[in-house]
C-alpha cells in the first residue's frame, strides 16, 4: 500500500515550529522560559506553571522506550507492515511522545522497554514525520 | 452524601444486535423504560443529561419534554457518571427536580450513527494517528505493557480478568457472552494488538440505558430508589501518549477519592464494585486506582478469586464489557447493574450489597466518574 494512504498531519500555527523542525531534521520541542519545564506536545502555555513565556528549542533525539503495542488490524496505509508496533517513548528531555519503531522487528522479543533509542525522519505527505529506532550507544 | 436518589433505572428491552434500532431509538426506548420503572409519566421530567450526540435537545423534543435544565456533558463512557452527579447539583441547587439520563448507541450495527475520526489538524491527528492508530483497541491498551515491567504483572492474570468475568456473565442470560472460558482460552485467541487478546478486549454492541435522578426527599414514593451518597469526576489526558504514568490512572484515583470523600465511606465499607472495562487491564488500575489493594497487588487479588462469584469483592457483576454488553459508552451499563444489586434484582445477585461503587472509564484515561450508591442514606 502507498504510504500516501497513511494518516497525514495538519500543522496549526502553534504545531508549525514544531514541523519545521521536523524539515529541518531537528525534534524541536519547548520548554518554559520561567520553571525550566521541557514539554511536549507544542501549546503556548507552559503545563507545568501555566506560563506563557516558552521557548523553542531543539532536543537531542536520543529516547528511550516506554511502552507499546504490537497492533495486528493495521490503519491505512499500514497493511504491509502489520503487525507494527504503536510505541510511546521518553526522550532524553523528559517528555513522551507516540512513535513508531524503525529499523528492527517489531516483535515482542526485539522491542525490550527501555531500549535506547534514536529520532529519524520519515516523508509523510509534505512533512517529514518523526520515528524512532535503536541507537547503538 | 448528596441529597439524590436514582428512582429509575433500565436499559434497552434488549441489548446485543439491534440493526433494527437507530442510536436515537436506543435513547428513547431506554428512557421510557426508565420512567417506567420509577413509575412516572415523562410529564413529570423536568431536567435531561446525555451526551453530546445525539444531545439533550434531540432526545428531549422526541420525548415532547420542555426542561428547564439540560446537561450535555460528553466525555466518553463515563459520561453518565458525570451527568448523575451535575444532576446532583442541580437538584439540590433548585433547578430541576426529576433528571432523565439516557445512553444509547448503535456501537455494533452503526444505525443512525456518528463517527468522529480526529481531524488531522487535532492534536490527535498530528501526534497520534499518523503512526497507525485504530481506534481504542491500539490505544488504550498501549501503557500494559509498562505495568506489567513494573509491578511484574503476567500474562496469565491479565487474562484471567476475562476468566473471571466471564464466570459473572455465565449467571446473567442478558450477556452476550456466557460459556466458560480458561486462561489458556484467553491466550489462544486471536491477538488484536500485543499484549493483548481477543477476549481481553470488551464487545462491540447496540444497546441504551437510562436513569431518572431525583431529591433523596421523595425517597418513600420510589421502592426501587438507591441513594447516591457521593460522587467524583476527574480528567487526565486528551492522548494516551501523554498520561502522566503509564502504571496508573490519577483520573481515577482523584475521582474515587471525591466520591469516597462525599459518601463517607472506605474500601472497607463497599460490598459490591463496577469498574468500566473496556479492556482487561482497567480493573486492575481501577482496583489500585480505589485503594483496594495495593500497587502492584491487582492482578494476583484477581487470579486469586477475589473478585469472581463466592470471593470477597464482587466485582463486574453483570460480566461487563468483556462479556455482557459494550457499545461504545459503556459506563451506563454499569451503573444500572449496580442499581439492580443495591436494589437486590440482579441476574447474579450478590449478598446484602448495601454499598455499591461504580467507576466510569471516559476516552482513553481520558476522564473518570464514580458513584458511591447505597440503599440507605449516611
Amino acid at each position: 500500500m502507498a504510504a500516501s494512504e497513511k494518516a497525514v498531519p495538519v500543522p496549526t500555527p502553534e504545531t508549525q515550529p514544531f514541523w519545521d523542525g521536523c524539515a529541518a531534521g531537528e525534534l524541536r520541542i519547548q520548554r518554559c522560559l520561567d520553571c525550566g519545564k521541557p514539554y511536549f506536545y507544542p501549546r503556548p502555555v507552559c503545563p507545568e506553571c501555566g506560563s506563557a513565556k516558552v521557548e523553542w528549542f531543539t532536543a537531542s533525539g536520543r529516547a528511550t522506550l516506554y511502552s507499546y503495542v504490537i497492533n495486528h488490524r493495521p490503519a491505512r496505509g499500514f497493511e504491509d507492515e502489520a503487525p507494527y508496533a504503536i510505541a510511546v517513548v521518553q526522550l532524553e528531555e523528559g517528555p513522551r511522545l507516540m512513535s513508531n519503531i524503525t529499523g528492527i522487528p517489531n516483535t515482542p522479543e526485539d522491542l525490550v522497554l527501555d531500549m535506547p533509542l534514536r529520532v529519524t525522519f520519515e516523508r509523510r505527505g509534505d512533512l517529514q514525520l518523526p520515528q524512532f529506532t535503536p541507537d547503538a550507544r | 452524601m448528596t441529597s439524590v436518589i436514582i428512582a429509575g433505572a433500565a436499559e434497552t428491552d434488549q441489548i446485543g444486535k439491534l440493526p433494527g434500532h437507530s442510536t436515537l431509538q436506543l435513547h428513547l426506548e431506554a428512557a421510557l423504560n426508565a420512567v417506567a420503572d420509577a413509575g412516572l409519566t415523562r410529564k413529570d421530567i423536568d431536567g435531561i443529561a446525555t451526551v453530546s450526540v445525539p444531545g439533550p435537545v434531540q432526545v428531549a423534543h422526541s420525548l415532547g419534554i420542555v426542561p428547564r435544565w439540560m446537561d450535555g456533558t460528553g466525555v466518553g463512557g463515563t459520561s453518565f457518571l458525570l451527568h448523575v452527579r451535575h444532576a446532583a447539583a442541580a437538584i439540590m441547587a433548585g433547578y430541576a427536580s426529576t433528571v432523565l439520563i439516557t445512553h444509547g448507541e448503535s456501537g455494533r450495527s452503526r444505525v443512525g450513527a456518528t463517527r468522529f475520526p480526529a481531524a488531522p489538524s487535532s492534536p490527535a491527528g498530528q501526534f497520534e494517528a499518523p503512526y497507525g492508530v485504530v481506534g481504542a483497541p491500539t490505544a488504550f491498551t498501549i501503557p500494559a505493557l509498562r505495568y506489567m515491567k513494573e509491578y511484574g504483572l503476567t500474562h496469565e492474570q491479565l487474562a484471567y480478568v476475562a476468566v473471571a468475568q466471564r464466570r459473572w456473565a455465565a449467571k446473567n442470560p442478558r450477556a452476550m457472552y456466557r460459556d466458560p472460558i480458561t486462561v489458556d482460552d484467553v491466550l489462544a485467541s486471536r491477538m488484536v494488538a500485543y499484549p493483548f487478546h481477543l477476549l481481553e478486549c470488551c464487545l462491540v454492541t447496540d444497546g441504551g440505558g437510562a436513569l431518572i435522578v431525583t431529591s433523596a426527599d421523595r425517597a418513600a414514593d420510589f421502592p426501587g430508589a438507591v441513594h447516591v451518597l457521593g460522587t467524583g469526576e476527574s480528567m487526565e489526558t486528551p492522548m494516551i501518549s501523554q498520561m502522566a504514568d503509564f502504571t496508573q490512572s490519577r483520573a481515577f484515583r482523584l475521582a474515587g477519592q471525591a466520591a469516597f470523600a462525599e459518601a463517607r465511606i472506605t474500601v472497607a465499607d463497599v460490598r459490591h464494585l463496577m469498574i468500566y472495562d473496556a479492556f482487561a487491564h482497567l480493573p486492575v488500575y481501577g482496583l489500585e486506582a480505589l485503594g483496594f489493594v495495593r500497587k502492584g497487588e491487582a492482578g494476583a487479588f484477581i487470579a486469586d478469586g477475589n473478585t469472581e462469584p463466592g470471593g470477597v469483592l464482587p466485582l463486574n457483576t453483570n460480566g461487563g464489557g468483556l462479556s455482557y454488553t459494550h457499545t461504545g459508552m459503556y459506563g451506563m451499563f454499569a451503573i444500572v447493574e449496580a442499581v439492580r444489586q443495591v436494589r437486590g434484582e440482579a441476574a447474579a445477585q450478590v449478598e446484602s450489597p448495601d454499598i455499591s461503587v461504580v467507576l466510569g472509564n471516559g476516552g482513553m484515561f481520558a476522564t473518570s466518574g464514580v458513584l458511591v450508591l447505597g440503599r440507605q442514606p449516611r
